[in-house]
């Protein structure tokens, strides 16, 4: 009976602890984000108060001068919306057929140097954007791309084609060989019984590789930087440097550009996730 | 005449060579052959003389080149450790939440949604010595001093380590969750049955499982760690007095601001290598830990 007793008080112990520990993980996630949505809605003078205000006021002061005129401290910020959907979105769509087929090939046939051509294709990724970006430049410069939302999504593609193969493989080696092959026998050509049969058990791996490359190209800043020169084609990581001056940052319009920037991907992390999770399942164990 | 058929497998990854050939390949077959000439931006007739290695012996001789790579070294070895330590933690505390972990998931994952030089930003800001959160929480605790968190060369370190542990240890407690999710029940319980302590099971059940996850998640992160640079550049630009100076600022710093493309670009192929010893490290330990577990191949 006693010794029952302390089993149960240890029990309690364990789950309280481990209530504590995850709530104090979770806060120091959400904080530091959550501190930069709540001063997009507190006016300036209070963000740079000192000493602090700790009982913030509202105002919009600052999504109203992001959507003003230029004279107003506002930015094209459509035009940079615009700019980051279209490039991400296409990017991810061409990257995701692209690795596709790539990681089809890996999965399914037996050919010399394969895993050489594998590590070979990750080392690309090894490559850092500041060593790219200059000689990318000169030769997007000559072929006449710089600063168009194609030369951006031709580097985003080749960013992000290496890393959805090798996911894509992953899933594609989940699925058993016999499921093609009897499809095959009741009459599909290879091209329809990848689409009828493999393609819907691989769909939430190719949904999880797809997050990974829109949310890498929706963040990119080093190549963007390189690649765009105006309005037309600046992403929004790059318009972001709009609200710094030589010595001042105008922390205010920063912030609610960056809630702007979050929320899509807010919104299709929420969406995709529960596939996240299935997909990695499958790709990272058999890869 | 019949003409031979090229094979299927090479067909299917043509796109993705002709794309990286394209964007990759030429532009480091460029940067390759400048890092052998006094490359300079300003004066674009230099790149047709060549130095041989002039530049690689340059850099192999300054301290400040070595103390960066030093320091990227380490800078890479703590943040990768604890984000491991601390992603594996995250996801054990997650895979015991039985109600509302979908939520916790998304929550979860809300840092890397941030894009790196946003991040950057947001942490400027917010170890801002004057008028950043941190301070002025440690004033209204009573701790009367202004920490000059970015300024101060030890501080700024840690400052830029704790904004790239925060932005990426969801990758790692990602990763881990779902190989937790996949493990097969059975040899616990068979454990639990023999009489193993909680620890003993997890040491030599769990962990083992979670070795390929925790290698992909290494490997992933020792590429993209490169992506460091936006932080860092925003953070302190690694200053104050190169204290914080890691590879690719003090590249950047050579390549744009000193103008000496053809001095940079041998950087970058040094740190490049520093990359490769640490992809085929980690994708060896991989492929090692996937054969103990019977899943090679």
């Amino acid at each position: 009976m006693d010794r029952n007793l302390s089993h149960r008080n240890r029990k309690r112990i364990l789950k309280a602890l481990h209530f504590t520990a995850l709530f104090l993980t979770m806060a120091i996630i959400c904080i530091p984000g959550l501190w930069i949505v709540l001063n997009s809605f507190r006016p300036t003078v209070e963000i740079m108060a000192k000493p602090p205000v700790w009982t913030p006021s509202f105002t919009l002061e600052h999504y109203r001068a992001m959507f003003g005129g230029a004279g107003e401290g506002g930015v094209p910020v459509f035009s940079y919306f615009r700019n980051s959907l279209i490039v991400s979105v296409t990017s991810t769509l061409i990257a995701i057929l692209i690795g596709m087929s790539g990681g089809y090939a890996f999965a399914r046939y037996r050919f010399r140097g394969k895993s050489g051509y594998f590590v070979g294709l990750m080392l690309f990724r090894a490559v850092p954007g500041v060593a790219l970006s200059l000689p990318l430049f000169i030769v997007f410069a000559r072929m006449g791309i710089i600063d168009t939302h194609f030369g951006l999504i031709l580097a985003y593609v080749a960013m992000n084609v290496p890393f959805t193969i090798w996911l894509t493989d992953g899933f594609f080696r989940q699925i058993p060989k016999e499921l093609h092959e009897a499809a095959e026998i009741d009459g599909c050509t290879r091209w329809q019984a990848f689409w009828r049969v493999e393609f819907p058990v691989a769909k939430s791996g190719v949904a999880s590789a797809a997050i990974f490359a829109f949310l890498t190209s929706w963040n990119e800043f080093a190549l963007a930087s390189q690649l765009t020169r105006s309005v037309g084609s600046k992403t929004m990581p790059v318009g972001l440097l709009d609200f710094t001056a030589e010595f001042t940052i105008n922390w205010g319009g920063m912030c609610a550009l960056a809630v702007l920037m979050i929320v899509p991907a807010l919104i299709l992390t929420f969406l995709v996730q529960k596939h996240l999770i299935a997909g990695l399942t499958f790709g990272g164990v058999k890869g | 005449m019949t003409r031979r058929r090229l094979p299927e497998w090479f067909l299917l990854l043509l796109p993705a060579i002709i794309v990286i050939a394209a964007v990759v390949l030429i532009p480091l077959i460029f940067s390759l052959y400048s890092s052998f000439t006094p490359y300079k931006l300003t004066r674009p007739s230099t790149l047709w003389k060549w130095v041989g290695t002039y530049n690689y012996e340059k850099i192999l001789s300054d301290a400040k080149f070595w103390a960066a790579f030093g320091r990227t070294v380490l800078f890479l070895t703590i943040v990768l450790n604890l984000e491991l330590v601390l992603g594996l933690g995250i996801a054990l505390l997650m895979n015991k939440v039985t109600w509302g972990q979908r939520t916790l998931r998304t929550i979860l994952m809300f840092p890397m949604m941030f894009s790196p030089i946003l991040v950057g930003f947001q942490f400027k800001f917010i170890f801002n010595d004057n008028i950043g959160l941190v301070n002025n929480v440690l004033q209204s605790l009573g701790y009367d001093a202004a920490l000059p968190w970015l300024v101060n060369g030890k501080l700024a370190m840690f400052s830029i380590m704790f904004a790239e542990i925060w932005m990426s240890t969801s990758v790692f407690a990602i990763l881990i969750l779902a190989g937790l999710f996949a493990m097969p029940r059975d040899p616990l319980e068979a454990a639990r049955v023999d009489g193993c302590t909680p620890w003993q099971s997890f040491r030599h059940i769990t962990l083992p499982f979670l070795m390929p996850f925790i290698y992909i998640a290494m490997t992933i992160r020792s590429l993209d760690v490169a992506r460091a640079y936006d932080i860092v550049q925003i953070m302190t630009g690694g200053g104050p007095a190169r204290r914080t100076e890691l590879l690719w600022t003090l590249m950047s710093r050579t390549g744009y601001v000193d103008a000496r493309m053809g001095l940079a670009n041998a950087m970058g192929y040094v740190s490049i290598i520093l990359s490769i010893l640490f992809t085929v490290y980690f994708f060896r330990k991989l492929s090692a830990a996937r054969a103990e577990l019977g899943m090679a191949g």
